[in-house]
């Protein structure tokens, strides 16, 4: 049998949640892996479904409540309009450092090449269609469905 | 390091670089290409010379800037530089391997 060499061919990138500071986490390794020339399929579960659900996609905030690297006292975090605060503020940082807004980056995502799968319990469990979510998904799939698209030798699995 | 490139001897880093734009010429970014094994055409060279002027103005490069140049978007560049477009097209243009993460 022929030895692998460790290199890394594809990346698997399951998101679940919906924060933007987890959004563009696994947005940022799915671009870099094309970058490198590594392919790259994400895989959208739970609330994580946010991040391609048309609308929603447009609102998403970051968590300043339960995040201890926001420095933040809990009940300060969870008062009125801080999360809005704190989502603007990271949001002109992201500006200046030419990050692009989540519908933007969903379009590079595409053009590079990387596929973007829903997840079909999710989906189901909020009652979302097709219709609802960014129009350029590859398609809804079982979660072994997904794991058949890794097969291969040099396929890494990424949960975020 | 010295390396001897289409006849010229030019100065890469351990990467395959080139460290000295000046020493840049066509016959050494085709010769750079077919190492990437990409025959260069007339539109990968619109590309190329696009990455020169902005390494020339010293505009950091990543893909977003590369899909609002008007010059191409990301979907053909992915399609002229198939493996790693922004850091191979940068090897062709004799440019620094860029440094963003987007």
């Amino acid at each position: 049998m022929e030895q692998h060499n460790g290199e890394i061919k594809k990346m698997m990138i399951i998101l679940s949640k919906a924060t933007l500071d987890n959004v563009y986490a696994a947005f940022v390794l799915a671009n870099g892996a094309r970058m490198e020339g590594i392919e790259a399929e994400m895989f959208f579960t739970f609330f994580g479904l946010e991040a391609i659900h048309k609308e929603k996609l447009e609102h998403l905030h970051i968590a300043t409540v339960g995040n201890p690297a926001m420095h933040m006292p809990t009940l300060l975090g969870g008062m009125p309009g801080m999360e809005a605060l704190a989502t603007h503020m990271m949001k002109k940082e992201m500006e200046r450092i030419d990050m692009p807004d989540v519908h933007e980056f969903l379009d590079i995502l595409k053009a590079s090449g990387v596929k973007l799968w829903a997840c079909k319990l999710a989906m189901d469990m909020f009652h979302y269609k097709q219709e609802d979510m960014y129009a350029d998904i590859d398609g809804i799939l079982t979660v072994g469905d997904f794991y058949r698209q890794g097969q291969g030798v040099g396929t890494h699995m990424l949960f975020i | 390091m010295e390396k001897v490139i289409a006849g010229t001897s030019v100065k890469i880093n351990e990467e395959g670089y080139l460290t000295e734009f000046a020493q840049w010429n066509t016959q050494i970014g085709t010769e750079l290409a077919k190492e990437a094994n990409i025959d260069m055409t007339p539109r990968h060279w619109e590309v190329i010379t696009y990455l020169q002027t902005e390494f020339k103005n010293e505009v950091p490069l990543s893909i977003r800037k590369i899909g609002k140049s008007g010059v191409v978007d990301i979907k053909e560049f992915y399609q002229l530089f198939p493996i790693a477009p922004l850091k191979t097209a940068s090897k062709i243009a004799g440019i620094p391997k860029p440094a963003s993460c987007i």
